[in-house]
């Protein structure tokens, strides 16, 4: 009873202000503007997707009949368990440095932050460039897994950075006094106390940028190639689901196993986002 | 061990420096041999006959961008604005989360629902003003305004995520004491909070100026990539992104330095973009 009454009130005010009305149905109008383009972009992807995602899909070789996109996945898990292994440990000592041990005012500190934020927004296809430039030609490691993962580690390094500092920054100061009031020392404090109370936080940023790895393209085309098969070490060259999809797009050849990608892709990608957000929301409630 | 977590820390600035030593190394020389001025004015790209102009994909850049901002900007505003004043609780949290779906989403798949949604749309469109005689050619939906409402898809989920926390930053006072002046809920939010919001809002917009030049792969899909200056809405585009993945599979030599020389255009135009957020950033801290 009550929200109509207000309701009915809110429209008499609208009558009175046209202004207010119009400015209004502009506001509802981008919001739904906004949302349908999601809703569509998703559903139109699902619709056309899904029947083309058959068996042949998974099998373990990709031919010029069958557009396997099998290798492809496969090269997906290995790149991003390659470049969180690189990533994490330097992402994660580098923010307990900056929160643990850094001091406040530090010029130092100004210096990481300036280099950080500017590496969080430099473009995927400059990182290829560098990658190019630096670990396939002058280190001379070629097209290969390890070149893209070590492109992609740097590309996530910020991201890793920033979310286990916000994390460590949540950690209350108590914890860390109880600690060294029992007498544990500073390195202890660190890995006992303050590091397993921060690993939701940690988790969800390094969860994010799987995320990130798995939808990446510019920065591995010319650093882990084309290649569409499972390469026998990480010196070999092989492409990326995202990659593999682009390909697929752009020879225009296999349409259908295109469509079906870009189902795997959106799932996967929209999946480990949503990990992502459950984990961040359990941290807030704890 | 502090050592240790000092050498970690050491990482991003060494990263940095790394990137910064190797593309200008690789593509200062480029420029000298080709003449700075002559690569940067140089309208035709030839690199057949060694020719290499740059302009037509800086200003490619620039249109796509300017078109994004134009689409994005006043969705992705409006779309904040409902966020942080409208929305009922109880459809907010679904709702933010879609926001932060759009962000999540590869730009690959973004590029792939340009290619078989838009560019079809687009064809049509101009088709039909070319019946109605307001163009003289069609197009054929690869086309600068195709790469720009992508783009401006693309970049919503920035400007709304830094818009929304502009708003919700400036102190609730302020909204109050517009009320209580007599002012309607929109008047209060769209001559008090926005104005107070500003410098947030303006961050927003810089940040997706920075996504939409620097983005690549959905660009390439739907852009036509024509490298020669852009002849109007409804014609092919090439952006610096663009240029760099379109011939580095196959250019050697003088080319392929040409070829990272744009990358240099291309990253100095990043870094001018990110030291504006960080001013911009600054100077809200200030206030």
């Amino acid at each position: 009873m009550n929200n109509q009454t207000t309701f009915s009130q809110k429209l008499k005010n609208y009558l009175k202000h046209p202004g207010s009305f119009i400015t209004m149905l502009f506001v509802m109008l981008g919001a739904v503007l906004t949302f349908t383009v999601l809703i569509f972009l998703i559903v139109y992807i699902l619709v056309h997707g899904v029947p083309y995602i058959k068996p042949s899909l998974f099998s373990l070789t990709y031919t010029s009949e069958n557009a396997s996109l099998m290798p492809a996945l496969i090269n997906t898990v290995t790149m991003t368990l390659l470049s969180l292994l690189i990533a994490v440990p330097f992402g994660i000592f580098a923010a307990i440095f900056l929160v643990e041990y850094a001091k406040r005012g530090n010029k130092f500190m100004g210096v990481i932050r300036l280099t950080t934020e500017t590496l969080s927004g430099i473009p995927s296809i400059v990182y290829g460039l560098f990658g190019m430039l630096f670990f396939v030609n002058t280190l001379g490691w070629g097209f290969s897994l390890l070149a893209g993962a070590f492109t992609l580690s740097i590309m996530i390094l910020p991201l890793i950075m920033r979310t286990t500092e916000e994390a460590l920054k949540a950690v209350p100061d108590t914890f860390r006094e109880g600690s060294f009031g029992l007498g544990a020392g500073k390195l202890r404090t660190v890995f006992r106390i303050v590091l397993p109370s921060a690993v939701p936080g940690i988790l969800a940023g390094i969860i994010l940028s799987v995320g990130r790895i798995v939808g990446e393209t510019a920065a591995l085309m010319y650093t882990a190639g084309t290649v569409a098969k499972v390469p026998t070490s990480v010196m070999g060259s092989g492409r990326t689901l995202a990659l593999h999809m682009y390909n697929l797009s752009n020879e225009g050849l296999y349409m259908d196993q295109a469509y079906a990608t870009a189902v795997i892709l959106l799932v996967l990608v929209v999946g480990i986002n949503a990990l992502s957000g459950v984990i961040a929301r359990k941290l807030t409630k704890a | 061990m502090q050592g240790v977590f000092f050498i970690a820390a050491c990482a991003s600035v060494l990263a940095v420096a790394l990137i910064c030593i190797f593309l200008f190394a690789n593509g200062i020389p480029a420029m000298k041999e080709i003449g700075f001025l002559k690569f940067i004015s140089g309208e035709k790209w030839r690199p057949n006959n060694d020719i290499y102009g740059v302009l037509p994909m800086i200003v490619g850049s620039i249109y796509v961008t300017a078109g994004a901002i134009i689409i994005g900007v006043p969705i992705g505003i409006l779309t904040s604005v409902f966020m942080a004043m409208y929305c009922p609780k109880r459809i907010y949290k679904p709702l933010k989360a879609a926001t932060e779906l759009l962000a999540g989403i590869p730009s690959v798949v973004y590029g792939f629902f340009g290619l078989v949604v838009l560019v079809p749309w687009v064809r049509e469109l101009g088709i039909t003003l070319k019946q109605l005689g307001i163009t003289r050619t069609s197009g054929d939906g690869n086309s600068m305004l195709t790469a720009s409402i992508l783009l401006g898809m693309m970049i919503l989920p920035t400007i709304i995520g830094v818009t929304e926390s502009a708003i919700r930053s400036v102190p609730p006072q302020y909204y109050e004491g517009a009320l209580a002046l007599g002012a309607t809920h929109e008047r209060s939010i769209f001559r008090v909070i926005i104005p107070a919001a500003k410098s947030g809002v303006i961050a927003g917009i810089v940040l997706g100026i920075g996504r939409a030049i620097g983005e690549t792969m959905a660009v390439i899909m739907v852009a036509g990539n024509q490298a020669r200056m852009p002849a109007g809405i409804l014609k092919g585009i090439r952006t610096l992104t663009a240029n760099i993945v379109m011939e580095m599979g196959y250019a050697t030599d003088l080319h392929r330095e040409a070829l990272i020389a744009t990358g240099v255009v291309l990253f100095v135009f990043i870094l001018i973009i990110n030291f504006s957020v960080a001013l911009l950033n600054r100077r809200t801290e200030r206030e």
